[in-house]
């Protein structure tokens, strides 16, 4: 029974990326587009999930470290013509260093404040934006004029040929998911657990809790603003609209609601939260009223996401009898 | 020799004085136990040792190095492991991941390494993992490592608590009332556990409530009430103590 379970869910997993990566030769530029979508908004998720879903901590400003990233690729892109791509670690480690500002002091608080107090961080940093701070942002009307990216010569133009954008948006989703399926399953992916189901046990247990808190929210805001690069790539122009408080929701709701803690229940919200409302474009301005009443209905009945984490089994029968030993 | 010294330590929590000055020093390799009335201030006491709390005044010395007022994650590193009086386990996790977080504090791999894969944080994971599974032996819960912790029997649940503390390398093992909720068999199994933690040539500090256990199992009490120290002594001592038995006198003397 229990093999035969996991060969389905093998069976369904290739399954899935076969028809994920031939899906821009059947479908239009439009839909080719709003994949692209639903690939950045499955990065941004999986990196709120590292502080979310395995670290507990209900940060609702994930945005703000996408604004740092794209912001930081679109100001040093237009004024000294840096490939974009390039600009992809600058951007993560920007957002990175930023985080590791703003949350030093708020890394002690609990649940609703926490929530609160980044809120309050998206917002700030919105309206630093708006506010064109140290003149570098350009305002409300944002930054134009930013390159699409280019891979080895090849031009990726997402508005001519948002087909090509998909392989390299797809490409860096792959790599996330890989790297990050390697991090919840260590000793790092291990601490972030403990202290989420229980941090004074975790602190009994030898964990500097409030040293992984600050690491979760650091490597969380790393792939957030590079992310952004991609974002900022993909649009030619970015403005504190596309930063605001609503895209940490939706972020947000995209873990509580797919899973938290789990990549694959991440990947399924990110379809479902950014993919539904295309689909049911036809119903109009019904459809957030449906979108909405769906939400509703999925919290009461199961609150912990549509594909909770299963418990981690680990290779114990692999260990070898004199391997056990103190 | 002593292993850790506790001297004139002071813990207020607003007007109350929880733990007035008091002073002990448990040498190594013994298994010392600190009983008292409820209220006394014990669990305050290991609180106050392993960082859970800041002192109000006096120190904490282990192997000769002043750890007083240190962060709880420095202290485990320190070596000294505690369980806790009301059980504080990881519930929703395997009981293998339970003791692994013990493992923690002795493996090095960063979030880097993971992502990496490095053949040292492979390795390392192997040799928690088989770490983790040695003590589950140890406390006799090899064959639960994959169940969750939260359905184990409460008897379970202790034995996987001290699991956990041991995977930490402890030189120093604090045990709050690791009795409670125990039948007398598992009681009984358990003082034989304390006796083979203590022929690792780890060092046992414990707090219980069941008198049997304690004058079977220690062999060196402190006595606290009201937060002060009232008696020193080899259990024997400590059974002919007159303001021991005051102490105890109407609630807990049937048991000496």
């Amino acid at each position: 029974m229990k093999p035969a379970a996991g060969q389905i869910r093998k069976t369904a997993y290739a399954a899935i990326i076969l028809l994920w990566m031939v899906a821009p030769l059947f479908i239009g530029k439009y839909w080719t587009d709003v994949l692209n979508n639903v690939a950045i908004y499955a990065v941004l998720g999986l990196s709120l999930n590292i502080i979310l879903g395995y670290g507990g901590m209900f940060h609702m400003g994930h945005a703000a470290f996408y604004a740092v990233g794209a912001y930081t690729t679109a100001i040093v892109n237009t004024a000294w013509g840096v490939p974009v791509l390039w600009l992809m670690p600058a951007a993560g480690l920007a957002a990175g260093l930023f985080a590791l500002v703003v949350a030093r002091p708020i890394i002690h608080l609990r649940g609703d404040y926490l929530l609160i107090v980044t809120i309050g961080m998206v917002e700030i940093v919105r309206i630093a934006l708006i506010n064109n701070v140290f003149g570098i942002t350009g305002g409300a009307n944002g930054i134009f004029g930013i390159s699409s990216p280019s891979v080895f010569g090849f031009q990726v133009n997402s508005i001519v040929a948002p087909a090509h954008y998909f392989y390299l948006v797809t490409a860096f989703l792959a790599i996330t998911i890989v790297l990050f399926y390697l991090l919840e399953n260590s000793r790092f992916g291990r601490a972030l657990k403990f202290l989420c189901s229980d941090e004074v046990a975790a602190q009994g247990s030898g964990i500097n809790t409030a040293g992984y808190k600050l690491a979760a929210f650091v490597i969380g805001a790393v792939w957030a603003g590079m992310t952004g690069t991609l974002y900022a790539s993909k649009m030619g122009f970015i403005s504190p609209e596309s930063f605001s408080f609503w895209e940490s929701v939706v972020m947000f709701m995209i873990v509580i609601l797919g899973g938290s803690g789990n990549i694959a229940g991440v990947l399924l919200g990110a379809a479902l939260i950014i993919g539904l409302p295309e689909i049911f474009q036809g119903l109009q301005q019904y459809r957030l009223l449906i979108f909405g009443l769906a939400l509703m209905i999925m919290m009461i009945f199961r609150p912990q996401g549509i594909l909770p984490p299963k418990p981690r089994s680990y290779p114990i029968d692999k260990l070898e009898k004199n391997e056990v030993s103190f | 020799m002593s292993l850790l010294q506790v001297e004139n330590i002071i813990k207020r929590f607003g007007g109350l004085l929880a733990v007035d000055s008091v002073s002990f020093s448990v040498p190594r390799g013994a298994v010392f136990g600190l009983i008292g009335p409820n209220g006394a201030g014990k669990t305050t006491v290991f609180n106050l040792i392993t960082g859970n709390y800041g002192p109000n005044g006096g120190s904490v010395i282990f192997q000769d190095r002043d750890i007083t007022g240190q962060p709880t994650h420095r202290i485990v590193a320190a070596g000294i492991a505690r369980t806790f009086q009301t059980i504080r386990l990881f519930a929703n996790m395997a009981v293998i991941e339970n003791v692994l977080a013990g493992c923690h504090c002795r493996m090095r791999s960063g979030p880097v390494a993971a992502m990496l894969r490095l053949p040292s944080q492979h390795k390392e994971e192997r040799q928690a993992l088989s770490k983790a599974m040695a003590e589950l032996e140890f406390v006799g819960l090899f064959d639960q490592a994959e169940n969750l912790a939260r359905n184990l029997s409460y008897g379970n649940q202790r034995l996987l608590e001290i699991a956990r503390a041991l995977a930490s390398d402890p030189r120093l093992i604090i045990l709050d009332e690791p009795a409670g909720g125990m039948n007398e068999l598992e009681t009984a199994a358990l003082v034989s556990l304390i006796a083979r933690i203590q022929a690792r040539g780890i060092t046992v500090l414990l707090i219980e409530h069941d008198m049997s256990l304690v004058m079977k199992a220690c062999e060196q009490l402190v006595v606290l009430e009201y937060g002060k120290k009232i008696a020193e002594g080899t259990p024997a001592e400590i059974k002919k103590n007159p303001l021991v038995i005051e102490a105890y006198l109407g609630s807990d003397d049937e048991d000496f």
